[in-house]
């Protein structure tokens, strides 16, 4: 069970996520419209993670992602889930390109009804790992300029990096793949080495993928 | 440039005028039909002017002087009025010098008949500022233009001297005072003078043909019509934000109204089919539900792409670099994007990621591009963005609704936008607008 604290400016989802996450087993510390509230109910209540709306009062802009970013600045180790309605890579990568991106994700709204993935990508990132949306991943992956070691890569390492990069281990993605975790491991690692990274553990794959993504410095 | 394509220039860009003319091309200026249209205009100006200034002194004279009898006021009428022909022909002579005709600043008659004519006209400002014109017309540019016309006059005599000692020859001729020339090749020096005579007559008259043309334009033009144009420029900015604002209200909308809604409705189907997976005998049901929750995810994609198109918000966050990114992401033809911009004014940034995915749109459909490329750069105070395809060419920027209406936005900045598609291609499209920041 999670402590957690919600924010959503959205009176209807707020109370629909309500629902769902304590339905999931968690209990909701406190279900908040601003994110200035978020922020003031987080120092307050100390919750073990946080999920919040991108788009947030008073200007409607990335109100809830900059309030993400400053509660992490002040406490690297909570973990923040962030739904948005944005495909925009910005936003993802606005998130999870600081210092460290650990127990963070990033999560189209749409997923919440796949309500057994949504609380599945909630728990993990509550265990400090990274989740970002698969279609995110996708619109990342589709279009690399041909130059791009990404375009080495087969359809179907692709396929294991974009779900990597959603946050499934080894085992989750060979059951999800219909393959052996032997040959998990050997897409991974022929990955790795087609992009030039150090294969290490579980989440750093995730952020150097990522972070190789977006075109930035590993 | 000929294989460009201009669109609607925005006000700014005028015809070459005589001042532009000596600007751009001091010595080239000479060469040029330039002084001799100025010459002919101040000369005919004299002609026109000395007869003007003498029926007006008589006129106001004789109406002064008679006015106690009553038809000294006829005839002050009189004086005033004749300043409507005369400003007519004045607007019809300006055509000599001045590209851009001047518009008759009269307003359409009240009704028909002599009375008539003078009601109207003695009400309008336009008549009393042509009877002003009247009156400058004689003492100030016939003078100036008999100046011009006599130096030039001189010159040309000076110019002519080897050919008249040539043809008086053997009486003597003297260019200076007791000084006799003796033969033509002597009289050369002369020429030489008389073309210096002439340089300075063709940069003196232009002067004086642009300051009256200045004059004119002030005096015999329409004043009202500088007017319109500012509140028809001023209307267009306002239907432009209002139209902008609208986009907005709409995304607003459809983001906090229709994308809320399906998400929550996709999140009870979500529970409701959690709840029926645990049923045995529903397994139908919870299909059903399955179904449904995968319609509604549709549903909320289509209404993510419709939001986008309407305003994408990853402009207002993140501006237009990263904007125009997520636009290549998705083109289906391989954009390579170079854009070193700041964050700008919002209606620059809204006009210039219009002018990118119109651009990238136009090339995806029409060009048969493999590569396309997006430039943009702030220089200075301005903007400048090139979007360029490798695809066929032969785009016609007036065809395309989506262009001319690119056009009047970037026109609404005080920008420009140049398409130019010669058939084989490449096709490259344009835009400069001025930006503070």
């Amino acid at each position: 069970m999670l402590r957690l604290i919600l924010a959503e400016d959205s009176v209807l989802l707020r109370a629909g996520l309500t629902e769902l996450l304590t339905r999931g087993g968690h209990q909701v510390l406190a279900a908040v419209g601003s994110a200035e509230e978020l922020v003031r109910a987080v120092e307050a209540q100390r919750p073990d993670a946080v999920v919040t709306d991108v788009r947030m009062p008073p200007g409607f802009r990335d109100e809830g992602l900059r309030a993400a970013l400053e509660l992490r600045s002040r406490d690297a180790s909570l973990p923040v889930l962030v739904l948005s309605q944005y495909v925009a890579t910005a936003y993802a990568t606005q998130l999870l390109t600081g210092s460290s991106a650990a127990g963070l994700g990033y999560l189209l709204k749409d997923r919440v009804g796949e309500v057994a993935e949504f609380l599945d990508a909630l728990q993990q990132v509550a265990e400090g790992r990274t989740v970002i949306d698969p279609e995110v991943v996708r619109v990342l992956l589709s279009r690399q300029s041909q130059e791009r070691p990404l375009a080495r890569l087969t359809p179907r390492e692709r396929e294991v990096l974009t779900l990597m990069a959603s946050g499934l281990n080894n085992q989750a993605l060979a059951a999800r793949l219909f393959i052996t975790e032997a040959a998990v491991v050997k897409h991974a690692s022929s990955i790795f080495m087609k992009l030039d990274l150090d294969a290490t553990e579980g989440n750093r794959r995730v952020l150097a993928v990522l972070a190789h993504l977006s075109g930035q410095e590993v | 440039m000929s294989d460009s394509t201009p669109l609607p220039e925005p006000a700014g860009f005028p015809p070459v005028t005589v001042l532009a003319a000596i600007r751009r091309r001091p010595l080239r200026f000479l060469g040029s039909w330039w002084p001799w249209r100025c010459w002919a205009y101040l000369g005919s100006g004299f002609l026109i002017g000395y007869p003007v200034l003498l029926v007006l002194v008589l006129l106001l004279g004789f109406g002064v002087a008679l006015a106690v009898v009553g038809i000294g006021l006829l005839l002050l009428l009189g004086a005033v009025v004749a300043g409507v022909p005369l400003g007519a022909l004045e607007r019809w002579r300006l055509r000599w010098v001045e590209p851009e005709p001047v518009p008759d600043p009269h307003t359409s008659l009240a009704g028909a008949g002599p009375a008539a004519w003078l009601r109207t006209r003695l009400r309008e400002r336009a008549t009393w500022r042509e009877f002003a014109y009247a009156t400058l017309l004689g003492p100030v540019f016939g003078a100036a233009g008999f100046a011009v016309v006599t130096l030039l006059a001189f010159a040309l005599i000076l110019v002519a001297t080897p050919a008249i000692v040539w043809a008086i020859a053997p009486e003597p001729v003297m260019l200076i005072p007791g000084r006799p020339v003796s033969g033509p090749l002597e009289a050369l020096g002369g020429t030489a003078v008389g073309l210096a005579g002439m340089v300075v007559a063709a940069y003196t008259g232009a002067l004086l043909a642009a300051a009256q043309v200045k004059t004119a334009r002030l005096l015999l033009g329409p004043r009202v019509e500088a007017d319109r144009i500012l509140e028809l420029t001023r209307s267009r900015v306002r239907l432009v934000d209002a139209f902008e604002a609208e986009r907005r209200r709409i995304e607003r909308d459809l983001h906090d109204g229709a994308q809320q809604q399906l998400v929550a409705l996709s999140m009870t189907l979500g529970l409701a089919e959690l709840e029926l997976r645990g049923i045995p005998q529903a397994a139908g049901a919870a299909a059903l539900v399955a179904r449904g929750r995968g319609e509604a995810k549709v549903a909320l994609e289509q209404l993510r792409d419709l939001v986008r198109g309407i305003h994408p918000q990853v402009l207002t966050d993140h501006g237009l670099a990263a904007a125009v990114a997520e636009v290549a992401l998705r083109h289906p033809v391989p954009v390579t994007v170079d854009l070193d911009v700041p964050r700008l004014a919002e209606s620059v940034e809204i006009t210039a990621y219009f002018t990118v995915t119109e651009a990238l749109a136009n090339a995806a459909k029409h060009s048969g591009a493999s590569r396309v490329a997006v430039v943009g750069k702030v220089e200075g105070d301005r903007l400048t963005l090139t979007v360029t395809d490798d695809g066929r060419g032969g785009a016609d920027p007036g065809a395309g609704a989506g262009l001319a209406g690119l056009a009047d936005r970037v026109a609404m900045l005080k920008g420009r936008l140049v398409v130019s598609s010669p058939v084989g291609g490449p096709t490259r499209l344009r835009v400069e607008v001025p930006c503070s920041g």
